[in-house]
């Protein structure tokens, strides 16, 4: 039952984290006060015999009151995840020195293409394997995310990253890892009987154990062609 | 003047001798209580119909909280259902997400909009503007006799080969368009077929609606005259009438790209399509969902206060304005759906603006509440439960409105939370205070106190306990509609929450028999309702309860507002909208009606 996040493992974790912690600041504030003053009113205004209510129609300077902070705090929050937003999803926002790789899923696997020595996709060294996505840490990827059947979603929690993969489309999607270690891949948007187990792993590497496991993995995938 | 239709059954209100007329028109058992045109009488049609349907919903919802809680174990009783959807009792995958659609599906479209809209709409707008039914009966008796067969179609999908529909009810494409890819055709098509056939009926019932609150005001029940439960039942027509159509045209579509083989949403054409149509329909859907709770709760706190409702006009513009609003805010469902990023940016400041006027609902609630004389009748607590649960399903809203944030939690169960924060602690609570309200009109009798009082309290507890943990399963990183969460090690230790939510929605779904049972013996075995039993002041009970046919005995005249409670110029704390006082001037003859 806890209202703090799991620790983020990518750059832009702690950006989405901050707003996230903003916003539980300001709506459990206003939380407390409305269900406070709920509560308050109810127990101090309880029917009493001999009481009349008290006769008013309402109070201009109050909705103005309640109108003006309301808009102000929401245009605020709006404003500051903009910012965020474009740096995360925006269309210029993919780091130049970005490692490309293809990322197609289809029910219900992920099927993950690497660009190979030339670090290039659509070449002849590209190689591909299932649901086994392999990173360096400190460095920028940008999958290609494409759906072969139907509408998926790549989410991988630690990382703060979720996108729709959709048939006909291809979507950038970005993200750095700061932390070695493994994590899950989840889709998350329904896409059949089997959409519960399609699991996938990030292995995120030190840099030189990634250029290693690029040498080892493309051999393996060449020799079993 | 409230003017007679043609085709209107109802004796004429203002004839010389209503009671002669009623008896000289006594129509047949089947006219009158099967294929009634008396608005009153629909109205009751369509809550057993979806008080029914809440149940079905309910038991789907079972359903998933015991694969949720006790994952791959066999569900006690389960061995009843066939092979096909739970063998050796066990639910199986495929019929599991055929109980997330159906429990969605149901509950939005068969449960809680006939509630709000053809209940209480149904119900109410003739008694409290003052009119002996609606503006065309027959249309009326059409909405709901199209209504069944739809939700006969929707049930027997149950039954089809290859099962019932299972894409979620929000049924995205290509999977629910392509049966190669989901399994489901026929059960797809029913689906469609029963949400087209609904389509008609809500779009009969929302013609009615506007038309009688437009013509049929008594003399001096002007626009800003009206309950606001009357403001927010015409605001939700209008979106009606207007959304509905769209849902209808998309899954029109959809069907045809099952069955003659069109492309519309499928790779070749447009998945994403399917999504914006889905959800220019289905963002005005859920304030259809919420406006009407908001008014029958603003009628239920003023009476409950003794005070008149504070900011009156207010109120009324937050109605239009979140009516308005909710046209422009369609894509934050699609934050990350792969459409345009800037697009995303608009959205969200859109939809960061709902916040402002449901704010002032809220701070205007709680300024009627300040300085009343409160009573704590069981609808009042309802109310007040109402307006506490909706305010925690709004300010989660802000946590998804942001962009950023709702990359994280978009498609996780703080989703799940949220909406039904809204439609379960907002909704159904304003619901359950609705029927407790008017019950007394609409069957003659009360419902008991005492176990209104148990209901509600079971209710509450259970409600809160079922969905607040839900936010902390999202955080986790929980996502919706999975069939098994133990497949992912990250969710393994979110089991004993699951289980602790499974419990109490055992316990939640157990209240409502409470409530279903006070509902059924109170008509029966109820203390006799007097006319007026909350001391309102709206028109509905300046009549018998229940109404006689043809509801006023003569056109009422009407010298103010609804919530005239605590007025300094008589003596009792409430002063009805028809009371002539000395100092009251007859409206001019034809000032309302045209």
């Amino acid at each position: 039952m806890s209202w703090l996040l799991s620790p983020g493992a990518s750059t832009y974790a702690r950006d989405i984290d901050a707003i996230y912690y903003l916003i539980l600041v300001i709506t459990g504030l206003a939380f407390v006060i409305v269900e406070v003053g709920l509560i308050w009113f109810l127990f101090a205004y309880r029917s009493r015999p001999g009481r009349k209510a008290r006769y008013t129609h309402g109070n201009n300077t109050a909705e103005v009151i309640w109108t003006a902070i309301p808009a102000v705090v929401v245009v605020m929050i709006g404003i500051m995840s903009g910012s965020v937003w474009t740096h995360i999803k925006g269309h210029d926002s993919v780091p130049a020195d970005a490692i490309p790789i293809g990322m197609e899923a289809r029910q219900f696997e992920w099927h993950v293409t690497y660009p190979g020595a030339d670090g290039e996709l659509g070449t002849d060294d590209d190689f591909t394997v299932r649901n086994q996505l392999h990173i360096p840490v400190g460095r920028p990827v940008v999958l290609h995310l494409v759906a072969d059947d139907v509408i998926h979603s790549f989410f991988v929690p630690a990382f703060r990253v979720k996108q729709d993969a959709v048939p006909g489309m291809s979507i950038p999607v970005w993200f750095e890892a700061t932390t070695p270690g493994q994590y899950e891949i989840a889709c998350a948007e329904l896409c059949g009987l089997g959409h519960y187990r399609m699991r996938g792993m990030v292995t995120v590497h030190e840099p030189e154990a990634y250029e290693q496991w690029v040498r080892e993995a493309s051999t393996t995938v060449a020799a079993a062609r | 003047m409230t003017t007679p239709r043609a085709g209107t059954a109802a004796p004429h209100v203002g004839d010389l001798h209503p009671h002669d007329a009623v008896h000289d028109h006594e129509p047949s058992f089947l006219r009158k209580y099967i294929f009634a045109t008396d608005h009153k009488i629909i109205g009751i049609q369509f809550l057993i119909m979806s008080l029914a349907f809440l149940l079905v919903g309910g038991a789907l919802a079972m359903m998933i909280r015991w694969q949720l809680g006790y994952p791959g174990q066999a569900m006690p009783g389960g061995t009843v259902l066939p092979e096909t959807m739970a063998p050796g009792g066990v639910i199986a995958p495929e019929f599991y997400n055929s109980l997330v659609t159906m429990h969605g599906t149901f509950m939005v479209f068969f449960a809680i909009m006939p509630l709000l809209v053809g209940v209480f709409g149904n119900y109410l707008i003739p008694l409290k503007i003052g009119a002996p039914d609606m503006a065309f009966p027959r249309l009326n008796m059409a909405s709901f006799w199209i209504a069944v067969p739809a939700g006969i179609i929707m049930i027997f999908g149950f039954f089809a080969e290859g099962g019932h529909a299972g894409a979620g009810w929000t049924a995205y494409a290509p999977l629910s368009a392509s049966p190669e890819h989901s399994g489901v055709s026929l059960g797809q098509q029913l689906w469609c077929v029963s949400l087209i056939v609904l389509g008609l009926s809500s779009i009969l019932g929302a013609t009615n609606y506007i038309t009688t609150i437009i013509n049929m005001r008594a003399p001096g029940m002007t626009w800003f005259r009206l309950p606001l439960s009357i403001w927010a039942l015409f605001v939700t027509a209008v979106l009606v009438l207007l959304a509905i159509p769209i849902l209808s045209g998309a899954v029109i579509m959809l069907l045809f790209d099952q069955t003659i083989g069109t492309h519309f949403f499928l790779r070749a054409g447009e998945p994403l399509l399917w999504q914006h149509l889905f959800w220019y329909f289905g963002h005005p859907e859920v304030y259809i969902l919420i406006l009407p709770a908001f008014g029958m709760v603003s009628d239920i706190i003023a009476n409950g206060s003794r005070k008149p409702i504070f900011g009156y006009n207010s109120m009324v513009f937050a109605i239009l304005a979140i009516a308005f609003l909710g046209w422009i805010v369609w894509g934050h469902h699609m934050f990350q759906s792969g459409m345009n990023p800037t697009l995303g940016t608009s959205f969200m400041i859109s939809t960061m603006l709902i916040a402002v006027p449901s704010a002032i609902k809220v701070f205007n609630w709680l300024g009627t509440l300040w300085q009343g004389n409160i009573r704590f009748t069981v609808p009042m607590l309802h109310a007040c439960a109402f307006v506490s649960m909706f305010v925690i399903g709004g300010l989660s809203g802000v946590f998804m409105a942001s962009t950023p944030v709702d990359i994280f939690i978009h498609d996780t169960y703080f989703i799940v939370a949220h909406l039904h924060y809204v439609l379960f602690g907002g909704s159904l609570f304003a619901i359950f205070a609705g029927i407790t309200y008017w019950y007394p009109k609409m069957f003659g009798r009360m419902m008991s106190r005492r176990w209104g009082l148990i209901h509600f309290w079971l209710t509450f507890v259970a409600y809160n306990l079922v969905f607040f943990p839900m936010h902390n399963l999202g955080l986790g990183g929980h996502m919706r509609r999975i069939y098994d969460p133990n497949q992912y090690e990250f969710l393994q230790p979110l089991q004993g929450l699951n289980e602790m939510i499974s419990i109490s929605a055992f316990v939640l779904f157990t209240a409502q028999l409470i409530f279903a049972a006070n509902f059924i013996l109170s008509w029966f075995k109820g203390e006799k309702a007097p006319m007026n039993p909350w001391e309102d002041n709206s028109l509905e009970w300046t009549v018998p309860s229940p109404p006689p046919h043809g509801n006023f005995a003569a056109t009422p005249v009407v010298y103010r507002g609804p919530y005239e409670y605590s007025s300094p110029e008589v003596e009792q704390d409430f002063l009805p909208q028809t009371l002539r006082l000395p100092t009251d001037r007859p409206p001019a003859a034809a000032s309302a009606g045209d």
